[in-house]
């Protein structure tokens, strides 16, 4: 558990805020660029000091300054991958992966380099690799420093869109095969969507809201700061079946009436694995619970929980339960009056295959 | 191929300005540093003095020697009786005053790597569990070797010509402190020996020569490791 508590004033930017970061799993800091994600993250580095403030790691006093406590960064065993991967020019590959490492990290080596895919690398200088590679190689460097939290600071940053899916990929993996808690920047919904456990929104230098990230999805009150047009909620899902000369992946949905499946295109899982679905509210669509099914839609019964509060304009948001979870709509206003929606009706959500694409399932 | 009065005055000469940059390479380091990267009162009075001796008339460096160093100055006083030292119209004066003189080249040239340097590289090392010490010597000082190299370089090459304040410090004694440039202005000052003069002359290019080559192929040679191209 890492717990920050800073003030520090930078020109006419003020960062004043508590952060608290699990010792497990991957949490994303959001916000938009200038909000002082990357301040935040050079004070729990300690390349930066606050004004006033107090850091702690587990049990661990990083800095306290009442009681002029400071731990120097090199000292804080934090592992830092920041946005450009910051490889030391002179070093290998393999110089690089080995220059924070401690003797009792030896063993970790290969299987890390393997995990990372980059064992073909690791002879060559740092200014011969792509943008993603040299990323990969950084996050190596880092993991290998034994440390006891990785903090990254938009490490997907500039990498084109295939890129960006292989690396998001391996830091998947990172968290779920190396236990070592991710604190992860990011000011893009679709990565948080597709790494976080727990999101934490900041805002002018604030941490406005935390929690998990499917409910930090599913609130309305945050839709302004995480862009209405892609505003969208992450779903559980379970592999029941593969359709390999139809190229297809069946999914079910707790809530699911049975013998229905959604359909998407065809996944690596397998058989019995858990998904994360991200489906864009403007994606949902909402009928009467009577309608009957259409080919290419997953129908689910569904209760309406809210109809947003958004007084102008021609679209509404609305906040449905299946199954128990959280699944935002997105509809004209026209469509809420002639449907006569309500909270507590009783609906059927309709989820088009078409608009699921491979980068909007993850496999658990 | 040389004559003895030529090898000696040759030999002496790297033996000075060997000593010089050997004697200059870890405070001009010192000094890159502190100029580069800190800020503090009085930081552009240090900078001036260190630059002095680039615009100072090289005679009036080797008489400021002279007057503190010498047996009446009080640094050179307290020198030969502490420690039975006496720099004045020795070899090691010699070196001492090619050392002042090339003092600001170096510290010039590292301060100026040292700015390119880019800071994010020691950050990232401190980060992986290195000291500030260790940072230093295994990220901040590979990455300004280039600048070293060619500071130390053009260091012993001034040196190496260094006239004025070796003749008034340390005099122009044969076998002592008779470099290559004190030899040349004596043979200059003897009528008939214009071939002997000359020949000198032509040595002093070809070390000079020799230098420079050396330096710039050892730069390149480091900026293209830093590139990432195999050396």
């Amino acid at each position: 558990m890492l717990e920050a508590q800073v003030f520090q004033r930078l020109g006419d930017f003020t960062l004043d805020t508590s952060l608290a970061v699990p010792a497990e799993g991957v949490t994303a800091l959001f916000g938009r660029s200038g909000s002082g994600k990357s301040s935040l993250i050079r004070l729990i580095a300690g390349l930066e000091a606050p004004e006033t403030g107090t850091i702690r790691l587990g049990d661990t006093w990083l800095m306290d300054t009442q009681r002029h406590l400071w731990v120097p960064p090199h000292r804080r065993q934090l592992g830092i991958v920041f946005q450009e991967a910051r490889l030391f020019p002179h070093y290998s590959v393999r110089g690089n992966l080995r220059y924070g490492m401690p003797r009792a990290a030896r063993a970790d080596f290969d299987g890390l380099v393997e995990l990372l895919g980059i064992g073909h690398l690791l002879s060559r200088t740092p200014g011969l690799l792509s943008g993603g590679e040299a990323r990969r190689v950084a996050i190596g460097r880092a993991l290998l420093s034994r440390p006891r939290m990785l903090l990254m600071d938009e490490p997907l940053t500039g990498l084109d869109g295939a890129r960006k899916q292989e690396l998001l990929h391996y830091i998947r993996r990172l968290a779920r095969d190396t236990g070592v808690p991710i604190l992860f920047v990011s000011h893009d919904t679709r990565e948080i969507g597709a790494l976080a456990d727990r999101v934490a929104l900041i805002e002018e230098g604030r941490v406005m809201a935390s929690g998990p990230v499917d409910e930090m999805f599913a609130r309305f009150d945050l839709g302004p700061r995480t862009g209405r047009f892609e505003a969208s909620s992450l779903l559980e899902a379970r592999i029941v079946a593969h359709d390999e000369a139809l190229c297809l992946t069946r999914l079910v949905l707790p809530g699911m009436t049975e013998g229905e499946t959604l359909s998407v295109a065809r996944l690596e899982g397998a058989v019995g694995d858990t998904v994360r679905l991200r489906l864009r509210a403007r994606d949902v669509g909402i009928a009467p619970s009577w309608t009957p099914p259409l080919p290419d839609f997953a129908c689910i019964p569904a209760t309406l929980r809210e109809i947003g509060d958004e007084a102008h304009g021609p679209f509404v948001e609305v906040m449905l339960d299946v199954g128990g979870q959280a699944l935002r709509a997105r509809l004209t206003r026209e469509a809420v009056d002639q449907m006569g929606l309500r909270a507590g009706q009783a609906l059927q959500a309709r989820l088009r295959s078409v608009t699921i694409s491979r980068h909007d399932v993850i496999v658990m | 191929m040389l004559t003895p009065l030529e090898w000696e005055a040759l030999a002496l000469s790297l033996r000075v300005s060997g000593v010089a940059v050997a004697v200059i390479l870890l405070p001009g380091l010192g000094m890159a540093y502190v100029l580069a990267r800190f800020d503090f009162p009085g930081k552009t009075l240090l900078d001036g003095i260190v630059h002095l001796p680039l615009v100072l008339p090289p005679v009036v460096v080797g008489y400021l020697l002279l007057v503190s160093l010498g047996r009446q100055g009080t640094l050179g006083h307290w020198l030969h009786e502490t420690l039975g030292v006496s720099l004045p119209f020795t070899w090691q004066g010699a070196a001492l005053a090619g050392a002042v003189m090339a003092f600001p080249l170096l510290v010039r040239a590292v301060r100026l790597s040292l700015e390119s340097v880019d800071r994010k590289l020691e950050e990232a090392a401190r980060t992986l569990g290195a000291s500030r010490w260790k940072t230093f010597l295994t990220v901040t000082l590979p990455l300004i070797l280039p600048g070293l190299l060619t500071g130390s370089v053009l260091a012993f090459a001034r040196s190496l010509s260094e006239f004025g304040a070796t003749i008034t410090f340390a005099s122009n004694i044969p076998g002592e402190t008779r470099t290559l440039p004190l030899a040349l202005y004596s043979l200059v000052q003897t009528p008939g020996k214009e071939a002997a003069a000359a020949r000198l002359c032509v040595i002093s290019v070809i070390v000079a020569l020799i230098a420079l080559v050396a330096s710039e192929w050892l730069a390149r040679r480091a900026r293209r490791r830093l590139e990432g191209r195999h050396a």
